[in-house]
């Protein structure tokens, strides 16, 4: 297998971006990933197109994403493909990606990782992603992702005895980091006291899926990332001078069943679990050579629930870990350096592909002031495909 | 003289108002945003405020902005009926206004309301306010409410569960030219008033003091770039 290094990264800022087409917003992350490798004059070498996006069909009415974006780019005969594989479709597509290069069917492969969620309403959108649930056992009865993500909170407090005020503290965390990242979507500090502590607690931050509060759940944000690979052994590395590679180490991928309620026990993420091991074996890797990792907390109870799945923690004990300052950036194993999809925020074809975008960024040392980790030399992602049933990690390692 | 008997005849009757006991809100940043009602003579500084958002078509801030204006300009020169003006301020600096007005004693009409700062809720927390000071504090009926943006429309008709008037239309409408009407009634507001309404009383002297003198923003998330007096 050859060894795929990332050698570009672009990001557009997560938010509002409802002014501009799909394809534009994934066409100024590519630009600038093109910008970053120093291949714009020489876009051509770019082999294949990998676009992330599970929403373009259903909610911007817009299909053949991939082709259309590969002519808004000028990188005609590229070959050009879409994955959807919900919201770990980034990470999907660059797993496919990493594929194409190791397998040596081709040399440099662009992810463009990208979704425009804010063009409908907010309900409009929770139905569009709630599509991803069985649909007659799930979705016809009404549930959504946040009701998924409340019913695990539920569960998990009532098991390890996890209260409101510590999970307020992960939300604390991740804005912190966030506010100094320039892409993240909510860019606001909060304090613990003003989210919990506060008389005012229920109009300041209110429950969406009790006892999911808003501060507990990722915005609904659009946005779109892109990397750009080559293989360290490819003659076209001699394209790619102008930044440090950053070598995919390594990549797992899993499935859990499609239908919560069929799992033994609804609190173990069994394909996180899978994922990772599997990421760590292609690595040669385990949980405790990992600097910092990014983990997909769409509702907070999950960055918690998988950073025990995934070996940092025993079940039960990742909040002591929060509380004691173990996961901010100066903490031995910081967690979501980005703001993680809580602040960041949460395009959802865009997240894999900007949880990797995070990786390298750090692992270069390119992160901001007070933002950046300190000496990372492997970072973690997973990203989190329907209600666990579709999970992929990721591992970059500096070289 | 005869201006002034002009002038008297120009300006509608006025309902007397009891007036809004401010209050204080801890935001989700930790900041403390006061509530209190506006002053005639602080119209300047709202206008100010006001009139930048004007030039901002995303998420309908010009139309909210030149309505509010008008409104609030019409309310400093005496020609709407019992307009009430209230302001979130933090640290001085004015962060969002509402107005409403009476049409009689029982029926309030929800008038405009503009969040300059943003992400914080300030907009719901300013709505609420003002709901609270129609129905709580003046002891009317019913208020009602139209949308100009899917913004207001998600906030206001679907999280507070309006009533829908639209199907006695045209017997009731909304002043606002007459789009679609909804109401919160004083039995539905009894229903979500916890869920709903933030604030605590009284407020401490310093924290008031800190509201006393109001001031426009200098900087809009909406407008890039702002620098006052360059408009």
């Amino acid at each position: 297998m050859r060894k795929v290094s990332i050698v570009g990264i672009g990001h557009t800022i997560f938010g509002n971006l409802s002014d501009f087409d799909l394809v534009d917003v994934m066409a100024f992350a590519s630009a600038e990933a093109m910008d970053d490798a120093g291949i714009r004059k020489n876009r051509k070498i770019i082999d294949q197109v990998i676009v992330a996006n599970m929403g373009g069909g259903i909610i911007n009415h817009q299909t053949g994403i991939a082709s259309s974006l590969v002519s808004r780019l000028d990188l005609e005969p590229a070959m050009a493909e879409l994955v959807e594989n919900g919201p770990a479709s980034g990470a999907s597509a660059i797993k496919i990606g990493f594929a194409c290069i190791a397998s040596g069917m081709v040399d440099v492969v662009m992810v463009t990782g990208g979704e425009l969620m804010r063009t409908v309403s907010g309900w409009k959108g929770t139905d569009f992603v709630s599509t991803l649930l069985h649909p007659e056992a799930e979705y016809n009865y009404g549930l959504t992702l946040p009701a998924f993500g409340g019913m695990f909170t539920r569960l998990y407090m009532e098991r390890y005895g996890l209260t409101e005020r510590e999970l307020a503290m992960v939300a604390v965390k991740n804005h912190e980091n966030a506010a100094k990242n320039p892409y993240a979507h909510v860019t606001i500090q909060c304090t613990r006291e003003a989210i919990f502590d506060n008389p005012d607690v229920n109009t300041v931050n209110p429950y969406i899926a009790e006892p999911l509060r808003l501060y507990s759940t990722c915005p609904v944000s659009d946005g779109a990332v892109a990397v750009i690979m080559c293989a360290m052994n490819s003659p076209k590395m001699k394209y790619f001078k102008k930044k440090e590679p950053i070598v995919i180490s390594g990549v797992g991928s899993a499935t859990d069943t499609h239908c919560v309620h069929q799992r033994k026990d609804p609190l173990r993420l069994k394909a996180v679990q899978l994922s990772a091991e599997r990421a760590y074996k292609m690595a040669g890797l385990s949980p405790k050579d990992i600097s910092f990792a990014e983990l997909h907390d769409a509702f907070l109870v999950l960055e918690l629930a998988i950073s025990e799945e995934i070996g940092f923690f025993k079940s039960g004990e990742s909040k002591e870990a929060v509380a004691k300052g173990v996961t901010r950036i100066n903490g031995s194993l910081p967690i979501n350096t980005s703001g993680g999809l809580k602040a960041k925020g949460h395009p959802v074809g865009a997240t894999g592909v900007s949880q990797v975008y995070e990786l390298v960024k750090q692992l270069r040392g390119e992160a901001e002031k007070g933002r950046q980790v300190k000496n990372p030399k492997h970072g973690l992602a997973v990203n989190f495909g329907g209600f666990g049933n579709n999970v992929v990690t990721t591992i970059c390692s500096k070289e | 003289m005869i201006v002034n008997e002009m002038e008297k005849r120009l300006r509608p009757p006025q309902i007397k108002l009891k007036p809004y006991p401010p209050k204080v809100v801890m935001l989700a940043s930790g900041e403390k945003m006061v509530v209190r009602e506006v002053k005639r003579e602080e119209t300047g500084v709202l206008l100010e405020t006001i009139y930048p958002l004007i030039g901002v078509p995303k998420d309908f801030y010009d139309i909210v902005a030149a309505r509010m204006y008008a409104e609030i300009l019409g309310w400093y020169r005496y020609r709407v009926a019992n307009e009430f003006v209230l302001v979130g301020v933090i640290d001085g600096v004015i962060a969002g206004i509402v107005n409403s007005r009476l049409m009689d004693e029982d029926v309030g009409i929800s008038l405009h309301t503009l969040a300059v700062k943003r992400g914080l809720r300030i907009g719901a927390q300013l709505f609420a306010s003002k709901m609270e000071h129609h129905l709580e504090i003046l002891g009317q009926k019913e208020v009602l409410i139209v949308a100009e943006s899917p913004i207001g429309f998600r906030r206001w008709m679907i999280e507070y569960s309006l009533e829908n008037r639209e199907d006695k239309y045209p017997k009731i409408q909304h002043e606002l030219g007459g789009v679609p009407t909804h109401v919160l009634t004083k039995s539905l507001y009894d229903v979500i008033r916890d869920q709903k309404i933030g604030g605590q009383r009284p407020v401490g002297l310093q924290t008031l003091a800190s509201a006393d003198v109001l001031k426009a923003p200098e900087e809009y998330p909406q407008i890039p770039g702002f620098k006052r007096g360059k408009q």
